[in-house]
């Protein structure tokens, strides 16, 4: 019975995480190119654009996820039609860590090198072109390596929206753990904590080495 | 005949389909211009006010000719270069590529002119996520050349820069010069008329510079395309180039074919940029040197540059009669660009019946160019 309860802990903090970081990570990786390629110097300017879309990630990075996930509720509600249980928490983990992966991506593309730009525009690509051929494949192992430390703080604040009814390996800890003064589960959820967040990192670092041929 | 054919190609991947009878109204001097800048200027936004990067830049580039741009860091060769890509936008004068003034072209004409002009850059600017194949593919890929097409093409191309066996390699795993063979693979891809190098050897160790040389001149005389190329260094040009300028300070300081401007360049600059060609004077003569003779046997030191097609037949025995007295070679040496001969020859001058003033006449009737570099005893 423990290690259903268990089981079935860690296969909602999977989906939660799994679902949420799916949605995160293309709409992420748009709002990144978006923030490069329209900012001054970029190959689709748009300086209006960049400043509102700036603004618009820093605004929900500088909310603690606990508030914002508070803050979210009616929206939540209108999404998903309750505040309870595995798909609530998706809304407000999606929200969260979507801008947060944008940054991250954002450094990446920044960080191509500008001849290469230069360079696809001389051999003939349209923008988009250098979007999809040059921007994107260039920094593939930075946005990787990003998306796995996105993944990893979501597994984190996944644990917080246990506690107010996400279910999930945090909610476990938290009534049985916290509120039981069970040491025990505690523990076990510990252990399968680390192991997850262990796993997830060794994938994604040995992902973004064999993506990385530099 | 090629030159119509190539004109007509122009002229449609310019957009515009042209009435033969337009073409060939044009003026019989600009019949073979493939580039020619108007009065280019270009105006940067500096932190500390505007740049001007070129200004009053008139050239013709013609079709089939190695051209080279010379100057020092600074002098706007990078901005010249790219506004024939417009990579960069002048912001005066006209640039016409085939007689099309490229100012106005949106994005798709713009495309269409990119891909008939390569370009290979110092850096190579190769995509490090692409394998060798992937690089030179990319062009005709976002073009939409069919899979079979491609294949045929890359592959001719990597034959042609000695690059076969490297087609599954990354950039990383390449020498400086292999990546520089991807770099024109890739710029000729695409079959071009003009070929832009930016600094393309600068960052390669001579004797690489010396193989990206023999064959960007063996690409320019098979393909008969034309090369347009910037450097700093004086022998790049001096390698490869039919015609060169010399930029300085965003202007135009000198031109003309390459042996002109080896044998008797005008500017100061373009001393400067030839000195480390020039056989220098050696430090022990130098030290021996004195501006006034310090006794009446002192000999005199002049430096005769010969240049055309008398140096193939420098006459010493005429040059001695001329002189009189003693002469000895302290150094000298005759080499060949573009087929002519260019001598540069020191001499001392000892126990002559003519004076100082005499001698340099007579040494003048002679050489092309005397410097008088003082005495020795």
């Amino acid at each position: 019975m423990w290690f259903d309860r268990l089981l079935q802990g860690a296969l909602d903090t999977l989906l939660m995480v799994g679902v949420s970081s799916l949605i995160a990570l293309p709409v992420g990786v748009v709002m990144a190119v978006v923030l490069v390629t329209s900012d001054r110097g970029g190959i689709y300017q748009a300086p209006a654009l960049n400043r509102v879309l700036g603004a618009f990630v820093n605004l929900f990075r500088s909310v603690p996820f606990l508030i914002l996930m508070v803050a979210l509720i009616p929206f939540t509600r209108l999404i998903v039609g309750t505040t309870y249980g595995v798909w609530a928490a998706v809304v407000p983990l999606t929200i969260a860590a979507t801008p947060f992966f944008a940054r991250i991506a954002e450094v990446s593309l920044r960080e191509v090198d500008h001849g290469l730009i230069e360079a696809a525009q001389a051999m003939g690509c349209r923008r988009w072109h250098i979007v999809w051929h040059v921007l994107l494949p260039e920094a593939r192992p930075g946005i990787v390596a990003g998306f796995t430390i996105t993944v990893v703080t979501m597994i984190n604040s996944s644990a917080m929206a246990g506690a107010i009814g996400a279910g999930g390996l945090g909610d476990i800890a938290y009534r049985y753990g916290y509120q039981r003064f069970d040491s025990q589960i505690m523990l076990t959820v510990i252990v399968l904590l680390v192991a997850l967040v262990t796993l997830i990192q060794f994938s994604g670092d040995r992902l973004a080495r064999v993506l990385n041929k530099r | 005949m090629p030159t119509t054919n190539v004109q007509r190609r122009l002229a449609d991947t310019a957009g515009l389909v042209r009435q033969p009878a337009e073409t060939l109204e044009l003026h019989p001097q600009l019949a073979n211009s493939l580039v020619r800048f108007i009065g280019v200027g270009k105006t940067y936004e500096g932190a500390q006010g505007p740049v001007q990067a070129l200004q009053g830049i008139d050239l013709t580039i013609e079709r089939g000719e190695v051209f080279g741009i010379i100057g020092r860091s600074g002098a706007g060769k990078s901005s010249l270069i790219r506004t024939i890509n417009r990579l960069e936008q002048p912001s005066s004068g006209r640039v016409l590529i085939d007689q099309v003034d490229i100012g106005d072209f949106d994005e798709d004409r713009l495309v269409a002119l990119r891909r008939r002009i390569g370009m290979i850059f110092q850096h190579f600017n190769l995509m490090s996520a692409k394998t060798v194949w992937q690089n030179v593919e990319l062009p005709l890929k976002v073009a939409g050349v069919p899979q079979a097409e491609r294949w045929r093409k890359v592959g001719e191309l990597l034959e042609l820069v000695g690059l076969q066996g490297k087609r599954d390699a990354y950039p990383a795993q390449l020498s400086g010069g292999q990546k520089q063979r991807v770099g024109i693979a890739r710029a000729l891809v695409h079959d071009p008329q003009i070929l832009l190098c930016d600094e393309a050897t600068s960052a390669l160790d001579p004797e690489t510079t010396e193989s990206i040389l023999a064959l960007l001149r063996d690409i320019n005389r098979r393909l008969g395309l034309t090369i347009i190329l910037i450097t700093h260094e004086m022998a790049v040009i001096r390698a490869i180039c039919d015609r060169v300028v010399v930029l300085e300070g965003g202007q135009v300081v000198e031109q003309g074919p390459v042996w002109q401007v080896f044998g008797d360049p005008r500017h100061e600059v373009s001393r400067t940029l030839l000195a480390p060609l020039q056989h220098g004077l050696s430090d022990e003569l130098r030290a021996r040197l004195r501006s006034t003779a310090p006794t009446p046997e002192a000999a005199l030191v002049l430096r005769l540059s010969v240049t055309g097609a008398q140096a193939g037949e420098a006459d010493l025995s005429s040059l001695f009669n001329l002189l009189g007295g003693q002469v000895s070679l302290l150094q000298g040496g005759i080499e060949r660009i573009q087929g002519r001969a260019l001598g540069s020859l020191v001499v001392a001058v000892s126990n002559s019946p003519h004076d100082r003033e005499h001698l340099l006449q007579r040494a003048r009737q002679w050489a092309q160019q005397v410097e008088e570099l003082g005495y020795v005893v």
